[in-house]
């Protein structure tokens, strides 16, 4: 918030008419989030700890942390959301220094090229993808075509397919977070740092990362919190053989009737989305 | 920045663009498929798959479903969540950060595990109707859009000008309309626009609370890329690719791309 946006003060009856009607417009937000996300979030983590019968257990737990193969399914997760994140970070961050200093219609059709893949649908990119890695897809084909390989390398279904296919559709929330703080980063800041003698080295990490890393961190943590949980893509690109936790609450509902379960691994993904959430909320309120 | 450095940004962000627009080529291409398997290079040219979308089966109620159900809450969002920025802005309410952050959460939260609670709760509440049920779902997807936009939106705008205005004549509804609603023009747009994008493309929330009557439109998509993927779904998602481009061109036209990029974080 900006200064300019700050109440002058006001007292008496013209204050509290103010407080009232403050309250009324807050109240539906507030109310459908509470009734609508609150709620019923609070009451998945109490079917986590219910067994069948209504009775109080820590059997979910206990089969989701305890078990090698779960333990297996939650660091596919992970690794899933780490790996996009960082590529889409080591991409995303160079690109928006590029993209901040375009002007005219090549800074549109650059912004297109976020907002249009953006916009479009997920499970369209992902079949789009599915197109493109198959044995006879059009990457095999060209490669064919032009003599690097002879037979058609295995993609889809493979890790490299997911990853790809990952990075290919969660970038966009990494490059516009960083292309807004860079758009608007005074170059005076790092002109007065070199003037002062420092290396273009010492620029960059003195000056320019600590300006940018409100942008980085709200990107990181916006890309995390999606690949980690995303459930779309996996099911598309890799299938059964690389299980997360997003596919393994689906199949706890949809097909094995296991509420409990699915709950109790719901709540491990919410608790590492809440952890990424907190986490970034604290890194960004440092001063930097 | 060196030479160097500034080469090699442009060399990425060019690549990037090209990889991000990639899938969406080869969609476009697939649909104009003359062969029911996509051959590419394209063996020939066709547009019998976009004279096949109107007889996937149910098609129809599935786009009049997510339509609906996207344009509703979208609306409602817009209204509650720009009330609710106006009152985060004007900071006259305690814990008014606090309750900025709550409505944006949703936003960061894996929509998987809102779909499993929500089923959960709405069994538990007896609420059985799965047009209202989803209804009221989705309205939890595109708040946060609404909220997150209005409030950076209106922390930017000037509540003193409204002051100014009226003190040299204006109504409070007068300066309201010509000076509040100009300036917050752009912020409602892009809310909207993104608001409506999640609600039509929400596949996680959604596939807990549809039935076998009322599936929207990406779960009847995601199964039929799972049953039988053939170009016709190419040829849909062409013609929603379009209608996104002429959204956006649109909105390039009102706002400026760069104004939304700016917004967007």
């Amino acid at each position: 918030m900006t200064d300019a946006a700050l109440p002058a003060p006001v007292t008496g009856p013209a204050r509290d008419r103010e407080r009232i009607a403050a309250f009324g417009f807050i109240a539906p937000s507030v109310l459908i989030v509470a009734l609508v996300f609150v709620l019923p979030l609070a009451l998945l983590l109490g079917v986590s700890v219910l067994d069948a019968r209504g009775d109080i257990t820590s059997a979910h737990y206990t089969r989701l942390l305890g078990t090698p193969y779960y333990l297996g399914v939650i660091w596919n997760s992970l690794r899933l959301g780490l790996l996009t994140t960082l590529i889409a970070f080591l991409v995303s961050y160079p690109a928006a220094f590029a993209l901040a200093r375009a002007r005219g219609a090549l800074r549109s059709i650059l912004l297109a090229t976020l907002f249009l893949p953006l916009a479009a649908s997920v499970i369209v990119k992902a079949f789009a993808w599915t197109i493109l890695l198959r044995s006879d897809g059009l990457i095999n084909t060209v490669l064919i075509t032009i003599g690097i390989i002879e037979d058609p390398i295995r993609m889809i279904f493979t890790q490299t397919a997911l990853i790809t296919g990952a990075v290919n559709i969660f970038l966009p929330f990494m490059v516009l977070p960083i292309y807004a703080v860079v758009a608007q980063l005074d170059g005076r800041y790092a002109e007065a740092a070199a003037t002062l003698g420092a290396s273009p080295v010492v620029v960059f990490f003195r000056v320019i990362l600590p300006l940018t890393l409100p942008g980085i961190i709200a990107g990181v943590a916006l890309v995390f919190s999606l690949s980690v949980s995303a459930y779309v893509v996996p099911t598309l690109l890799i299938g059964e053989k690389y299980p997360t936790l997003a596919t393994t609450i689906a199949k706890a509902y949809l097909l094995a009737r296991e509420p409990g379960f699915g709950a109790a691994a719901g709540v491990v993904l919410l608790a590492i989305a809440v952890i990424v959430v907190a986490l970034s909320a604290r890194l960004s309120r440092e001063p930097t | 920045m060196t030479r160097l450095a500034i080469f090699i940004c442009w060399v990425l962000a060019i690549a990037l663009a090209l990889f991000l627009l990639l899938p969406l080529v080869v969609i476009a291409a697939a649909s104009f498929s003359s062969t029911p398997v996509f051959d590419l290079p394209l063996s020939g040219a066709s547009l019998r798959w976009y004279g096949r979308i109107g007889r996937l089966d149910g098609f129809w109620p599935s786009l009049s479903l997510s339509l609906q159900i996207a344009l509703l809450s979208t609306a409602l969002s817009l209204v509650a969540g720009t009330l609710a920025a106006i009152a985060i802005a004007r900071g006259r309410l305690p814990g008014a950060t606090a309750i900025g952050t709550l409505l944006v959460s949703p936003l960061m939260m894996p929509g998987l595990v809102l779909g499993i609670a929500l089923l959960q709760y709405f069994r538990m509440i007896g609420f059985t109707a799965t047009w209202s049920a989803l209804l009221v779902a989705h309205l939890v997807v595109t708040l946060p859009y609404v909220a997150r936009t209005m409030i950076a939106g209106l922390s930017r705008f000037d509540f003193t000008l409204i002051e100014a205005a009226r003190t040299l004549g204006c109504s409070y509804a007068g300066s309201v309309l010509r000076v509040m609603v100009p300036a917050l023009a752009p912020s409602f747009l892009i809310a909207g626009l993104f608001s409506l994008l999640a609600s039509f493309d929400n596949y996680p929330v959604s596939i807990f609370l549809t039935d076998v009557h009322s599936k929207t439109l990406p779960i009847r998509m995601l199964q039929y890329i799972e049953e039988a993927p053939d170009p016709t779904l190419a040829a849909l998602s062409t013609l929603i690719l379009a209608g996104t481009l002429v959204l956006l061109l649109i909105s390039d036209r009102l706002v400026g791309l760069h104004r939304m990029a700016g917004t967007a974080d």
